[in-house]
């Protein structure tokens, strides 16, 4: 992998960014809501249960990682997408461009916009609600890795969706993170669940991070088992979504989808 | 469907294009028996040709002739059903991105991202194709272009012939040995066109590399290209100098052998003339 190419494709998502505020606002805009909506609701929470429960960390604590998750995912779609919006396919695969390359960029794209969101919501959990986010300590270190790795996974798997179904399935793709959010027990134990939710919920390695979180923050310590499981599943999707995208890549090329894409949509 | 006889692929050169088997002595693409098919329809149906440095070689065709998807396939967009291309002797199959490196584009339906100035634009392609001193190599193509005072203006906003300056500015980023051009001139004035023409032209002769042009502009081929190959339903049905091949085949002009081929493709007194 040579790293121009890449620098390419991070260097065009920096000109995006920087020339239009429409694209940095909801870098960190949609995020900072989520805090403060959040935020309010767990003080009322904690002014309802009379200092017996301290919501803050379980519940806003959860909406930080679930939003890191998602800018995650988004962060490289949207990357993707913007060749999508500017037909640009033909003229960046017709460059000695690898998908590997291309996929870093996109990658290192959503690290870049996902730790800003993530830097607005410590700032605002901490300041102004009160959340001692770091506390959890080294455990946070893991948390966010797996999560990180799940969201990239996501994302990768987005862009291929988009590339084979065409433009309009952006809007199969963006209600993804909702659609498993109920299976990974943002804000309760996989136990709440029907079995067979639970079934899905342990195939996500969220859930493994978000049961970690409720371990760590009711004062017990957390095996390292069950964040392994969940790394290990983060790892693996991320080595299917990348295996997915280039089968599509591949089928794209061989079909002529990539060729019409930049002169017509293909749904 | 019946070819032509093969004593129709004579290669010829224009006067102004340098000696012919010089010309043809170093073969920046090589296509061999290139064929794509798809399940309801073939759309190119073995063809072989190739292009020699500092040659223009126009690619002519009715609508779905399939030139559009012969481009496709030599930028590696579009793989083929079978066949072989080899961009100055890279096998694109093989080592795609090798061979692409040594290869660029530009096509009317390719817009470059309308949301990047012209200098963004040339910056980002510049690091994608790996270009050595990437700032010095833009700068001198805005020059080179004219594009100085445009440089700072997102692409998007710019006129046809603005944007075709733009397009063939990063067409020539990488000094490509092989330069794809799918109907440059479409959307230009006839001043830009020539204009335009006329620069091509230089780019084959002073930037040393082939030229495969597609147009539908047959007065323009007559003055750009070194050779033509005639395309019909994915067959390469004639080829030759553009400026001979209208006599050589009982035709007026070359408009008028093209409408020719394009509506009876291989009919009888064609195939005689030969």
């Amino acid at each position: 992998m040579r790293a121009r190419p890449v620098a390419g494709i991070l260097l065009r998502q920096f000109y995006l960014i920087r020339g239009s505020p429409v694209r940095a606002l909801p870098m960190f805009a949609w995020v900072a809501i989520d805090i403060v909506v959040w935020g309010f609701i767990t003080r009322y929470l904690n002014s309802m249960s009379a200092g017996r429960f301290n919501y803050v960390p379980s519940l806003l604590g959860a909406v930080l990682l679930w939003d890191f998750f998602t800018r995650i995912m988004q962060g490289v779609s949207t990357a993707f997408l913007e060749d999508v919006w500017s037909r640009n396919f033909l003229n960046l695969f017709a460059t000695p461009l690898t998908t590997p390359e291309y996929i870093t960029g996109l990658v290192i794209t959503s690290i870049g916009t996902s730790v800003v969101g993530l830097v607005v919501m410590l700032v605002l959990a901490t300041t102004v609600f009160g959340l001692s986010f770091f506390s959890l300590g080294l455990m946070l270190i893991p948390f966010l890795l797996v999560l990180f790795s799940f969201g990239i996974a996501l994302g990768i798997l987005a862009s291929a969706l988009v590339l084979r179904l065409g433009p309009a399935s952006e809007w199969l793709v963006w209600p993804l993170p909702a659609l498993l959010s109920p299976f990974v027990g943002v804000f309760y134990p996989l136990s709440t669940l029907p079995l067979w939710m639970q079934d899905v919920g342990r195939l996500l390695p969220p859930s493994y991070v978000f049961q970690g979180l409720r371990t760590l923050l009711a004062g017990h310590a957390l095996t390292g088992a069950s964040l392994a499981i969940g790394a290990a599943l983060a790892v693996l999707d991320v080595a299917l979504a990348g295996y997915f995208f280039t089968r599509v890549f591949r089928y794209a090329v061989r079909t002529g989808l990539l060729a019409r894409y930049s002169a017509e949509s293909v749904s | 469907m019946r070819v032509l006889p093969d004593s129709l692929f004579g290669h010829h050169s224009s006067p102004d294009a340098g000696s012919p088997a010089e010309a043809r002595s170093e073969v920046v693409l090589s296509v061999t028996e290139l064929r794509k098919s798809y399940p309801e329809i073939v759309a190119v149906e073995r063809i072989s040709f190739d292009v020699g440095r500092r040659e223009v070689v126009g690619l002519l065709g009715p609508n779905g002739a399939g030139k559009t998807t012969t481009i496709n396939m030599i930028l590696g967009v579009l793989s083929p059903s079978a066949g072989r291309i080899r961009i100055a002797g890279i096998d694109l199959a093989r080592q795609r991105a090798r061979a692409l490196a040594r290869a660029n584009f530009a096509a009317v339906y390719a817009a470059l991202p309308g949301n990047l100035t012209v200098r963004q634009n040339l910056r980002f392609f510049g690091l994608v194709y790996g270009i050595p001193r990437l700032t010095e190599r833009v700068s001198t193509l805005i020059e080179q272009f004219d594009l100085e005072q445009l440089k700072n203006t997102k692409c998007g906003v710019l006129s046809s012939g603005e944007q075709t300056r733009v397009a063939l500015a990063k067409a020539v980023l990488n000094q490509p040995q092989l330069l794809l051009l799918d109907e440059p001139t479409a959307s230009l004035d006839p001043s830009a066109a020539q204009t335009v023409r006329a620069r091509i032209r230089r780019l084959a002769t002073e930037g040393e590399c082939g030229i495969l042009w597609t147009s539908h502009n047959m007065y323009e081929v007559e003055q750009v290209c070194d050779r033509v190959l005639f395309l019909s339903r994915g067959r390469i049905l004639l080829e030759g100098d553009p400026r001979r091949l209208p006599s050589e085949h009982g035709a007026a002009t070359l408009e008028e052998l093209f409408i020719r081929l394009a509506r009876e493709p291989l009919a009888e007194p064609l195939e005689r003339a030969g």
